[in-house]
């Protein structure tokens, strides 16, 4: 089970109400390579994994839910003082004509969160590769995030989150060591 | 009783400081997730989470529960469903 803790892991401050800022994070809330899709990617895969990567799947994919709520938490900063007129002009009127200003995972464009954007294939190279690659393309997201926006505070945030899919990514490839180690031992199953 | 806003400031001061500690905490044990046999990450992590302890204790005396379900005792007023919430602070 999960035990919530009230505080986020690392501080989340905006200097300004910034909805535009808001729409390309939403990325990193319900798109592909996002925080959503990593924490449900790693905490179901882990089932099946062998003994030796459990324990690692399961805090990584904790840690991407409290990655999820800082998200949410710099999208409701930065959209939370807006006009319907201010998000419409940040593209964010389909948004607020659905949602008004609750989140959704949905990516930067709109597209609603699928669980297509995830795999699990029971073979633990198959899936840590996967992993690495998830953590890669996060940690790219979180580069371009960055490299659009002009607020200080936030992005001493994002960039808490970019080194953490570094460190994740760096886990992870142990990880595929560990299994091939026991591999050639023949004590893989 | 501090003012509101000085309540706030000291809130966001100490949860910074569990937020440090506990950033030492997670790197260790993700590390240990794939080094299980090194005693001196196994020390350190073992000695920081008796730390970590008595920060709670402090910041839970101060700003109230920081876990639901039991982990922490809840009490009246300021208790666990009273804001602010993280993403609030
Ligand atoms: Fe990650």
């Amino acid at each position: 089970m999960w035990i919530y803790e009230k505080k986020l892991q690392y501080p989340v401050r905006v200097s300004q109400c910034n909805p535009r800022l808001a729409k390309y994070l939403i990325e990193q809330y319900g798109g592909a390579d996002g925080e959503l899709a990593a924490a449900l990617r790693y905490l179901n895969q882990r089932y099946t994994l062998p003994d030796k990567v459990k324990g690692l799947l399961t805090d990584i994919g904790t840690e991407e839910l409290a990655h999820l709520e800082m998200i949410a938490t710099m999208v409701y900063k930065l959209t939370k003082d807006a006009t319907p007129q201010q998000l419409e002009e940040a593209g964010l009127g389909a948004h607020y004509a659905n949602h008004d200003k609750a989140l959704f995972y949905h990516n930067a464009a709109g597209v609603p969160w699928t669980a297509t954007y995830i795999q699990a294939k029971g073979d633990p190279i198959a899936d840590l590769y996967e992993d690495i690659a998830a953590e890669e393309k996060a940690r790219a997201t979180y580069q371009w995030l960055i490299d659009m926006s002009d607020d200080p505070d936030l992005n001493d945030s994002l960039k808490f989150l970019r080194e953490r899919e570094v460190v994740h990514s760096q886990r992870f490839r142990e990880a595929v060591e560990i299994l091939k180690d026991c591999q050639g031992k023949k004590k893989y199953f | 009783m501090l003012m509101k806003h000085d309540r706030r400031v000291a809130q966001a001061e100490c949860l910074r400081e569990l937020q440090e500690l506990d950033f030492v905490l997670l790197e260790l044990n993700l590390y240990m997730d794939t080094h299980p046999y090194d005693k001196q990450a196994l020390e350190q992590f073992n000695c920081l989470s008796k730390t970590r302890r008595k920060l709670v204790r402090r910041y839970e005396k101060c700003f109230g529960p920081l876990y639901n379900f039991g982990l922490s005792k809840n009490r009246i007023p300021d208790g666990w469903s009273k804001g602010p919430w993280p993403w609030e602070i």
